[in-house]
């Protein structure tokens, strides 16, 4: 049985007190997003954290800023990659790019370059030498852990190689879930083509119907979404625009898709849009995870006409 | 009573593209009176009611001096080609299909003042079905700002029509002449 979750969704344990809730659930989404690598820095937010694993949280943002989405071959694009709790405002923490993808317009994998992680944002470059759309994409999977040690409780983040060697098979009260984190955005060098938008048909993803080139405010565009690649019904999607910093209100939008996973989005400005969703389930893939979380965020541009 | 025959004849022959019809388009370049001018680069299509490009009628943009664009280190053109996406309806609407320099199509960035050009049977229009259309132009400059105006006309014309509009900023008045 598959639920669909609000990123905002209250946890499931309700006697936890509020200010210590709140502190796990920004160590959650910051580990998930894999801003702290190194492993021992996500156990230091293991203290305070409630045994029931909050099932969505999404404290931060993560997402990628391109300098241009519209150019022509061989042109370049600078990317920065960030976590924050406004899209975009580089405050907070970078995004990792241990997990950077760049496919090419014809389905190749193509490195970055000047790729560098500073304090409060990533960055890379990246020529378009291929006429049609890049998606660049930066997807992080793994294993989350939560169990009783002694009375105290314990979390754990990692891989499912070292999960046997470091979680206790036989811990009280575990429970562990798979998480699948995808942030995506695209550029298109010249024509616009679909050689690097095929669905993986795993976890959450957006397949643009109306294209994901050619966004300008006053016309519609079209995306579905899709959970390990069927229409994700239903699925409620949060829409900001740039520029939250110099407004008084964030401006975000709740969409829902419909029944075929499909959402309608009409842009009033022009700029960059962060768009995400998130699912909660019991369809892990993996053997030692019970639940699983998927989440998908895209940045797109729109431009005025 | 022959010519009442003949009437409705030379009206039906009227509805096919005539082949002396003609557009006449003028495009003034305003002048500005700012620190530091560029040229814009401007782009002229015909569209149609869907707004997909009937005929591209030209592209003004920086073709570096002494001709087409010389070769970078790289062994590609370095010319203002890099600048074009900029023009952002027509790049979409076709521009980015089209190679630079094109022959008839592209030619330099223009001065202040109005730059008229006619367009008859040798050109992309001979060749256009009859019905609605839009000619657009879209103007872009460095250090500057962008201007898209549209002017709707009937092709062909069933008598002389002239149209103008007027840009607020980056363009002068457009007009159109349209002439059976």
């Amino acid at each position: 049985m598959t639920t669909f979750t609000r990123n905002t969704t209250a946890v499931s344990r309700q006697d936890a007190k509020t200010p210590r809730k709140s502190e796990s659930r920004k160590a959650f989404a910051s580990a998930f997003l894999g801003v702290f690598a190194p492993l021992r820095e996500a156990r230091v937010f293991a203290f305070a954290v409630a045994m029931t694993l909050p099932l969505a949280v999404q404290a931060h943002k993560g997402w990628l800023a391109p300098s241009k989405t519209v150019l022509d071959v061989d042109q370049w694009i600078t990317v920065d990659a960030g976590v924050s709790t406004e899209p975009f405002v580089r405050d907070h923490n970078p995004l990792r790019l241990d997990a950077l993808t760049i496919t090419a317009p014809d389905g190749s994998t193509v490195a970055p370059e000047n790729a560098a992680t500073g304090k409060l944002r990533s960055t890379f470059d990246l020529q378009l030498t291929q006429a049609g759309t890049y998606r660049i994409a930066v997807l992080n999977e793994g294993l989350m852990a939560s169990w009783d040690e002694d009375g105290k409780p314990k979390r754990w983040r990692g891989s499912p190689a070292s999960f046997a060697s470091e979680v206790p098979a036989k811990a009280k009260g575990l429970k562990v879930s798979e998480t699948r984190g995808r942030v995506e955005t695209f550029a298109t060098a010249g024509t616009p083509n679909d050689g690097a938008l095929k669905p993986t048909g795993k976890g959450l993803e957006l397949v643009p119907v109306s294209g994901i080139a050619d966004l300008f405010v006053g016309e519609d565009a079209t995306f579905r979404f899709l959970l390990d690649g069927k229409p994700a019904a239903h699925l409620d999607v949060d829409l900001i625009r740039d520029g939250t910093r110099y407004r008084n209100a964030t401006g975000e939008q709740h969409l829902k898709t419909d029944a075929e996973g499909l959402i309608k989005l009409s842009w009033t400005a022009p700029g960059l849009y962060w768009i995400s969703a998130s699912v909660s389930d019991n369809k892990a893939s993996l053997p030692q995870a019970t639940e699983r979380r998927a989440s998908y965020t895209a940045t797109v541009e729109v431009l005025s006409p | 009573m022959k010519s009442r025959h003949l009437f409705p004849l030379l009206t039906a022959l009227g509805a096919l593209p005539a082949q002396a019809a003609q557009l006449d388009v003028s495009v003034q370049i305003p002048q500005l009176d700012v620190a530091e001018y560029h040229r814009p680069y401007v782009a002229v299509w015909v569209e149609r009611e869907d707004r997909s490009v009937a005929a591209n009628l030209s592209v003004w943009y920086q073709i570096k001096r002494g001709g087409p664009a010389p070769a970078g280190a790289d062994g590609k053109p370095q010319s203002g080609t890099k600048w074009l996406p900029e023009l952002r309806q027509w790049w979409r609407r076709g521009g980015r299909d089209l190679k630079m320099p094109a022959d008839g199509l592209s030619s330099a960035t223009k001065p202040v003042g109005s730059h008229d050009a006619s367009y008859g049977d040798k050109s992309p229009l001979a060749a256009l079905p009859p019905g609605r259309y839009k000619l657009v132009v879209e103007a872009v400059r460095e250090d500057g700002g962008r201007e898209l105006v549209d002017l709707a006309f009937d092709w062909p014309a069933s008598k002389a029509t002239t149209l103008e509009a007027q840009g607020q900023s980056e363009l002068g008045a457009v007009r159109v002449a349209v002439k059976p």
